[in-house]
């Protein structure tokens, strides 16, 4: 281990620079975002993740996010393990109904202010599932939806991209009310 | 003793079904072979249902001879199999769930996907109205003094898909773990019901997203056998080239997130590197980082390019620079080979019944690998060992994977050097009157079964099993006598899919 350990520090790191900002989210994401509420998170987000039926590709792709490539708490962005610790919820999936509720609760137990971000096609609008007796549809069907990153599923780029325009945004009018 | 062949001339053998025989037989021989799977010298691997009919695949362990047993069941009801052989279990209690078809004497009647949540019962079968209250599921008892229950889930702490686990504990040891799932029941098999064979092949795509190059090539060659249908030699070895990359990418990841769960952060940093250059290379050259809608029946959509085949040469001359030193890290910390040896053991026996397939099962001395037996080209013409251990805990399971690892490399590299030209696809006609049509293919996680059946160019029935149905009540059985806190250790060195098996 200790060799592996001392290695890292004459190999560069596999750290890439962040991507640059989707314009269509951050639209999206100005007209969603109240201001007072923006002025209070700061520049980090505490996300928690909530499968509601995806087929484990999105989730995939989340995961990604905490690689060394992307490494997304260098932003300030971090996943939590409660909705309670959580401004953001991060949906994906058609919803199934098997999970509605689940989604719905864990919803409300997430503080104000919070935003819902739905990652992924199924998130949308039920994608190739649409129509199923036993899916809900989009996430925006069940709770108020902020941001919607598409893709089946969106590599994390994109998905960067969608966050760093919501703490881009964030920052910006929490200093201009400041 | 008959062999599986001789049962199916007892029966009514139907004459459109490939690549292996399937029969109607009479409760009779369904019971003979039920008691047969229950006496272990076949395996179940597959049990499903059509609004009156109900389907049982075999495979004879000792010959690899596969077979499909049916039994039309007019009266809504079926002698079950569940009774004899237990990993039927689930399987029956969803027939009864999706057609309203009845397992006789089933030991356990409580629906299994069904959450009363539809607003339709039998969704496939008769459609009827939701019942009007939901009883509360009931869990199965654990009675002893000083016992408590740790409710966990639909929604977990980590970035996992949805699932109940209701553990019964003594102290920190688990005396009972039971699993409720179907959280994430979609209906695919619904949706398949009249569609192309396109978008079918979108929708086995995204049974399971980890395994979506896999469940295409299964859908992709059931729909083959079907049609009868030959595919052009690049196609057949470019799919298995992204098979091969799809399991290295799982196992990859894998093996980080197992040591993860035991506090080892470092493995899981250096993992993560690795799959997301199997991921970009795939990226690269199949535009597509999971590989998703890259074979289609027929063949594959994208052919692979210079540029692709370099970025792929790349990670694969990478991998055995930088996993070496993983490796060697996993054997020699103690920390580590503390929580994961002895942990988690499903037994041989066990492996054997269920019929586990992939790292679970191999990991129990259950040498099965579709690939092998009943195999499929182009294996039958590549190099490769089937690891198999005997421990049955998490440090075994982890260890099939560094195998597979190396295994898959191999076979990525022997693919692309061998890699033969030509055409990429042949058109998918649709043939008149019904045909039914039936694959086994080795998935990262074990074999996955596609079977349907074609009615003039759309899908009439599709069933697609996924090797989690029979990993997941191992699952249970490991966990007993362990802590509580190695449940997230063992769970991940299982890794069974969620969205496979509520489908």
């Amino acid at each position: 281990m200790r060799k592996l350990l001392f290695q890292s520090f004459f190999q560069g790191p596999f750290t890439e620079p962040a991507p640059a900002l989707d314009p269509t989210a951050v639209e999206e994401l100005a007209a969603a975002l109240q201001r007072a509420a923006r002025r209070r998170l700061g520049r980090s987000l505490s996300i928690r993740e909530i499968d509601a039926g995806s087929c484990n590709g999105c989730e995939l792709e989340i995961h990604a996010l905490n690689n060394a490539y992307y490494d997304v708490e260098r932003f300030g962005i971090r996943f939590v393990a409660s909705p309670r610790h959580a401004d953001v919820l991060m949906v994906t999936g058609p919803v199934t109904k098997n999970m509605r509720d689940a989604l719905e609760r864990t919803y409300h137990a997430t503080p104000d202010p919070k935003w819902v971000v739905a990652v992924g096609d199924c998130a949308r609008d039920g994608g190739c599932f649409a129509g199923s007796y036993a899916v809900v549809g989009g996430v925006s069907q069940v709770v108020p939806v902020d941001l919607h990153i598409p893709g089946c599923p969106p590599p994390p780029v994109t998905i960067l991209q969608g966050l760093l325009a919501l703490l881009d945004r964030t920052a910006k009018d929490a200093t201009s009310i400041a | 003793m008959p062999s599986l062949i001789d049962l199916m001339q007892e029966g009514r053998t139907i004459q459109q079904h490939s690549p292996w025989p399937r029969a109607v037989a009479d409760a009779h021989l369904w019971n003979f072979a039920a008691s047969e799977l229950a006496q272990g010298r076949w395996s179940l691997l597959g049990l499903w249902g059509e609004p009156s009919t109900v389907h049982m695949a075999i495979i004879d362990r000792d010959t690899a001879d596969i077979a499909v047993v049916s039994l039309d069941c007019p009266d809504r009801v079926y002698p079950s199999v569940g009774k004899y052989h237990p990993p039927a279990l689930r399987l029956e209690r969803t027939i009864n769930d999706l057609f309203g078809l009845f397992a006789q004497d089933l030991p356990d009647s409580r629906p299994w996907l069904d959450q009363n949540r539809w607003s339709v019962r039998f969704p496939l079968g008769d459609r009827i109205s939701a019942l009007s209250t939901t009883a509360p599921y009931r869990f199965l008892a654990a009675e002893g003094d000083g016992l408590h229950q740790i409710a966990v889930g639909p929604v977990h702490a980590g970035i996992i898909e949805p699932g109940h686990f209701r553990f019964t504990a003594s102290g920190e040891t688990v005396v009972r773990l039971e699993q409720r799932l179907g959280y994430t029941h979609k209906g695919i098999e619904g949706l398949m019901r009249g569609a192309s064979v396109e978008r079918g092949a979108q929708l086995a795509g995204r049974v399971s997203g980890d395994s979506t190059v896999a469940y295409a090539y299964a859908f992709s060659k059931a729909v083959e056998a079907a049609l009868q249908l030959a595919v052009p030699d690049r196609a057949v070895w470019l799919r298995a080239l992204l098979a091969e990359l799809e399991r290295l990418a799982n196992h990859l990841g894998d093996i980080g997130a197992i040591c993860n769960d035991a506090s080892f952060g470092l493995m899981q940093a250096h993992c993560n590197v690795l799959r997301e250059d199997v991921l970009r290379a795939a990226n690269t050259a199949f535009g597509h980082r999971l590989m998703r809608d890259v074979i289609v029946p027929g063949g594959l959509v994208r052919d692979l390019d210079e540029n692709g085949q370099a970025a792929i040469r790349a990670t694969l001359d990478n991998i055995p620079v930088r996993f070496p030193a993983l490796v060697e890290l996993y054997d020699n910390t103690a920390s580590l080979q503390d929580r994961t040896v002895g942990t988690g053991v499903v037994t041989a026996a066990l492996a054997k019944q269920y019929a586990a397939g992939g790292y679970v099962g191999r990991a129990s001395g259950r040498a099965f690998d579709t690939r092998r037996a009943p195999g499929y080209p182009p294996y039958d013409d590549l190099r490769f060992e089937v690891p198999v251990l005997d421990e049955g805990d998490v440090n075994a399971r982890v260890w099939i994977r560094i195998r597979e690892v190396e295994q898959s490399l191999s076979l990525a590299n022997q693919i692309l050097d061998r890699l033969p030209g030509g055409p990429l696809r042949v058109p998918v006609g649709a043939a008149a009157g019904p045909r039914e049509g039936m694959a086994l293919v080795e998935g990262f996680r074990g074999d996955i079964m596609v079977w349907l059946r074609l009615d003039g160019g759309r899908i009439d029935r599709c069933h697609l099993r996924d090797p989690s149905w029979f990993q997941w009540p191992l699952l249970e059985a490991a966990i007993e006598d362990n802590i509580v806190a190695d449940f997230p250790l063992c769970n991940k060195s299982f890794n069974c899919s969620y969205s496979g098996q509520d489908l």
